[in-house]
Order: C-alpha cells, then sequence, then structure tokens
C-alpha cells in the first residue's frame, strides 16, 4: 500500500524537482565559480573546481575592500532592525490598544510609505542629507531606512496588537500594571512570532538595500555590500571566480539567517510584505 | 472592532506618546521627501538653489511625448509579463498539478523554492551576468553542448533580446514565490468540491476554473500584488545587469529617475517621473485590493 501512494506521487516530485533544479542550478554553479580558477573557469560552467581554492574570497576580502563593505552593512543592518523594532512595537501597540486621537489621519499617513518606492523620496532625501553634511555617514543611510521600516513595522504590529487577548490586559491592569509595564511584561512575550518575522523582514530589506546608500556613499571605504559588490562588477567583470566570492560574501550572511529563520522569512512574505 | 477606552486620570494624549518617535522619524525621512518629490517636478532645476524655476505642469506635458519615459514605461509593463504573469501561471498549473494531495517534504521544496527571494537583486544580477557570458557563460556553452551553437548571443548586448533576458531573470526570482503561495492555498479546498465537480462531469480545466481560481483568490491578490509592484520598481537588477542598455533597450522608469537626478542634474525631470512612477504604483495596488476585497464580499 505506502509502496503504491510512493508511485502514485512520483511524478508529482519529479515536476517539483525540475522547477527547484531551475532555481538551484544558477546558485550551485555560483557556488562551484567562486573556488575555481580562472582556467577551471573556461572548462565547463558546472564542472566541479579541483580543490577548494579560498584565495578568489581572500582577495574580494581585501583586494576588494569587502572587509569595509561587510563592516558597513553589519553596523547599519544592525542599528536599523533595532531601533525600527523597538519604535514599530511601540507605535503599533499604541495603534492597535491605546485611544490615539487622531489615528484616522496618523495610520494612513504612516503606510503611505509602505507604497512607494525609493524613487519617490531618494532626490530630495540626498540634498537634505547634503544640507546636514551627513552623506558619507552611516546617518545617511539608518535613518531614511527606520522611517520606511517603521512605516511597515506598524502595519504588523498593530495588526499583532489589536488581535491581542484585551483579557489578559484587563487583567494587568487591575493588578497594578500601568500601559508601559502590560506591554513590556505581558504582551512582548506573547508578540515573540510577529517581533521574529519583523526582524528577518528588516534585516533582509537593510542588507539588501541598493539605490540609498549608492546615492548616498561616495567613499569607497563607507559602501554597503550590494553597492561595493555592484561597483565591484564593473571593474573585475571578466575574472568570474573572483566576481562569485563577491557575491557569496553579499548573500552569505541572509542565507545563514533564512536557513535558521525560515518559517519566518515565508510567513511574513506569503503575507503579502513586498521586496523592493 | 473595539475602541480603546481611557483610563480614569490618564491624559488623552498619551498614546501620542509611543507614536511620537516613530512618526516623527517617518515624517522627517520619508513623508517629507515625498511631498518635496512632487514639489520639485513643478521646477526646471539642476540642483543649484539658484537655479530653480517654476514651470508649473511643463514637466509632465513633456513627458507626454518624451521617447525616453515612455520607452521606460513600457519595458516596466513589459516586465509585468515576466514578473507576474509568467509566474503565476506557472505558479498555479503547478499547485492545481500537485497542490491536491499531501506532498510529504513539501517544506524542503519550499525552502529552495523561495530561495531567490531572498537574495539581493545585486547578487541575483552577478549570477546572471555569468550564466548570460557569451564566452564561458552557462547558457551559451549549454546551447553549444547541445549542438545548437545558432541560437548562442550576447544576450544582454543585443537590442532584440536583452529585454526578454533580463526580463527572465524576473521570472526565475518570482515563479517559486507563486508556487509555494498557491500550493499553501490549494491545501485549504476541500477535496469533496472536486469529488463533487467530477461527478458532475467537469473536466480539469472547468475545475481550475470554478473551484480551484475562486478559491485561491486571496493568494492571487497577493501574488498579483507583490510581483507587479516589484515589475514596477525594477531598478537594482537593471543597474547591474545593463545599465538600461544597450541604447535604452532594457531602460526602466527606476534607472530613468537614477540617470536624470544624479548623473544628468535634470531633477525637476527626474521628479515628475519619479512621482508618475509612485502613482502608478498606488493606483495599481489599489485596484487589485479592490479586487481582493470584492471577491471576500461575495463568498
Amino acid at each position: 500500500m505506502k509502496r503504491q501512494a510512493w508511485r502514485r506521487l512520483l511524478p508529482n516530485y519529479l515536476i517539483l524537482s525540475l522547477f527547484l533544479l531551475l532555481i538551484l542550478v544558477p546558485i550551485i554553479g555560483l557556488v562551484f565559480s567562486a573556488f575555481k580558477t580562472d582556467t577551471e573557469v573556461i572548462k565547463g560552467p558546472l564542472a566541479l573546481p579541483s580543490q577548494l581554492r579560498i584565495e578568489s574570497f581572500k582577495e574580494a576580502w581585501t583586494t576588494g575592500r569587502f572587509n569595509y563593505f561587510f563592516r558597513n552593512s553589519v553596523v547599519v543592518t544592525i542599528v536599523v532592525v533595532t531601533i525600527s523594532v523597538f519604535l514599530s512595537t511601540l507605535t503599533g501597540y499604541a495603534f492597535g490598544m491605546l485611544p490615539v486621537p487622531g489615528k484616522r489621519i496618523l495610520y494612513p499617513l504612516l503606510l503611505v510609505g509602505y507604497m512607494v518606492p525609493f524613487e519617490a523620496v531618494i532626490i530630495p532625501l540626498y540634498h537634505m542629507m547634503d544640507n546636514m553634511h551627513l552623506t558619507d555617514t552611516y546617518w545617511a543611510l539608518i535613518l531614511p531606512q527606520i522611517g520606511l521600516s517603521v512605516s511597515f513595522g506598524t502595519l504588523w504590529m498593530s495588526s499583532f496588537f489589536s488581535a491581542a487577548p484585551s483579557e489578559l490586559v484587563d487583567a494587568a491592569a487591575i493588578d497594578g500594571c500601568n500601559r508601559w509595564q502590560i506591554l513590556w511584561r505581558i504582551l512582548w512575550p506573547l508578540a515573540r512570532p510577529a517581533v521574529l518575522t519583523l526582524v528577518v523582514l528588516i534585516f533582509m530589506w537593510t542588507w539588501n538595500e541598493f539605490l540609498l546608500a549608492l546615492v548616498m556613499i561616495q567613499k569607497e571605504t563607507m559602501r554597503t555590500l550590494p553597492v561595493g559588490l555592484a561597483f565591484f562588477q564593473g571593474r573585475y567583470s571578466a575574472d568570474i571566480p573572483l566576481m562569485a566570492a563577491g557575491a557569496l560574501i553579499v548573500a552569505g550572511p541572509i542565507l545563514l539567517v533564512y536557513i535558521v529563520f525560515q518559517r519566518y522569512f515565508i510567513r511574513g512574505m506569503l503575507g503579502g510584505a513586498v521586496k523592493g | 472592532m473595539k475602541i480603546p477606552r481611557r483610563w480614569p486620570g490618564e491624559s488623552r494624549f498619551h498614546g501620542w506618546l509611543y507614536i511620537l518617535p516613530g512618526l516623527l522619524i517617518y515624517l522627517v525621512f520619508v513623508f517629507y521627501p515625498i511631498l518635496e518629490t512632487f514639489r520639485t517636478s513643478f521646477f526646471e532645476w539642476d540642483g543649484f538653489s539658484s537655479n530653480r524655476v517654476f514651470v508649473s505642469f511643463q514637466n509632465y506635458i513633456a513627458l507626454v511625448t518624451d521617447a525616453q519615459f515612455l520607452k521606460a514605461l513600457l519595458n516596466n509593463l513589459t516586465f509585468i509579463i515576466f514578473y507576474s504573469i509568467i509566474p503565476i501561471v506557472i505558479g498555479l498549473f503547478l499547485a492545481s498539478l500537485l497542490g491536491r494531495k499531501p506532498l510529504p517534504g513539501l517544506t524542503f521544496f519550499r525552502t529552495g523554492l523561495f530561495l531567490p527571494q531572498i537574495l539581493s537583486m545585486v547578487v541575483v544580477g552577478v549570477t546572471w551576468r555569468w550564466i548570460f557570458n557569451p564566452t564561458f557563460g552557462l547558457l551559451n556553452v549549454g546551447l553549444r553542448a547541445l549542438g545548437l551553437d545558432a541560437l548562442t548571443r550576447a544576450w544582454l548586448g543585443d537590442f532584440q533580446v536583452a529585454l526578454p533576458a533580463v526580463g527572465a531573470v524576473g521570472t526565475w526570482v518570482q515563479y517559486g514565490f507563486c508556487m509555494v503561495l498557491f500550493l499553501a492555498g490549494m491545501q485549504r479546498i476541500p477535496e469533496d468540491q472536486y469529488e463533487a465537480a467530477e461527478l458532475d462531469g467537469a473536466n480539469e480545466f472547468r475545475q481550475l476554473l470554478h473551484i480551484t481560481l475562486p478559491s485561491l483568490r486571496a493568494e492571487l491578490g497577493v501574488a498579483l500584488i507583490t510581483t507587479v509592484i516589484a515589475a514596477l520598481r525594477v531598478f537594482d537588477l537593471v543597474y547591474v545587469t545593463t545599465r538600461g542598455g544597450p541604447g535604452d533597450s532594457t531602460l526602466v522608469t527606476g534607472f530613468l529617475v537614477y540617470r536624470s537626478a544624479f548623473q544628468q542634474n535634470q531633477l525637476g525631470y527626474a521628479s515628475a517621473v519619479a512621482t508618475v512612477m509612485t502613482l502608478l504604483i498606488f493606483v495599481i495596488s489599489l485596484v487589485i485590493l479592490r479586487f481582493q476585497a470584492r471577491g471576500e464580499e461575495g463568498s
């Protein structure tokens, strides 16, 4: 019986595997290329590298200055994620559970930011940062991305808080908790799945952000990984192993987070969180 | 929906304390720039404050006959075919083929199918530049191995095929997402609906039309909104693969905004393009949301 079911499912698995392979082959090819020598690249795009050669990674890291790009991306991403999640929890809590005068104007106003493309803000933003002498600093990358993330974060967290059980809140209030204590002592532990989803989404958007960093940063050592890789590609586009190694340095951390937290990624994105 | 009540002795504006820090950063660094982009679109301006000239609707009127802008807009609309329509069709086809029976191990496939969604579009662009590389790229090498030398070409440098080539990358990014989305939705549809339809003699196509599609309306809405907005927003991928070339054959509105604002100093023109692009995204999103909401009322 079991064997029969397996046979019936086999064609389905074959079809799924075909479509999965179409996605994986380019990525596997990229990984192979990163370990190859220039001559091996010419031999065949999907041939296995003869050895695990890490020279290309070393060269990208030092000569290619990916050590700087990596540091910049880590700093910007950690700051944006931490502050955005904290502020979104506050705004989401207020819109979901507290009386807020002017809510009918303020809430849609915040959501506008979720729908606009970066192109709609980048021109005045550049002049603003230039006037404040903030181009080529982390501020120019951090502040606008917090603003955009809070927009989505408010939507995300307020839908969690407005569905949270109000009996718990009432009971805590009777016990003498104030609003602030109710948020952090009672609701925050319950919010863990929603918060984790928000963390991984904002992490992904910030880590991968391109246009803002392209416009705001001129100094090479201040570039983030995606912009660094794009310029790197302009200079070394013929050196496939070096390019592939650079691309893997950019993709590595997000892949790691994805493998550990994929449930939260998929839940958030199936919920309609838009990829920029 | 419940309306939150004020506690005794609590200020009316207590809730504002929680909103203020986030709202302030948002207003200064996102909302104000949106308004400022809109205002700039009514000026001719090269970036130096002394040269700012009010031209009312001139920038917009010029757009109607501007070959560059129309080309970019047409390319964005073409990308909707590659980013939305093809992935959704693939996703629906597979979901209706596979979704009715439980598939052990689906989580494993889901992980892989979702992969392109989490990668930076710069990484995706670098990967596909390697695939499209005329001499040692995967595509041309593969075609030669199959004896199809006549089909090989410089994919990203060819006026005819550069646009579909970049579009195909969009399909690669989006189809796994659509598959996972629809497969998840299919699990919800009760099997007896299909059994009843089969008893009534409905063929596979009619089952798709009358059972699967209406049941997947919510998922279709999410898929459409996500992929259409991605098609209208394309920037990183074009920047890395073609920079809009050869000629303007892969130019998109996002890249046009960047190029005219930051390389050609035409800030008024760039702002007008950005405003049109934003409005387009808004209108299309609202239409899709409307279609989705109407379906929910009906069911």
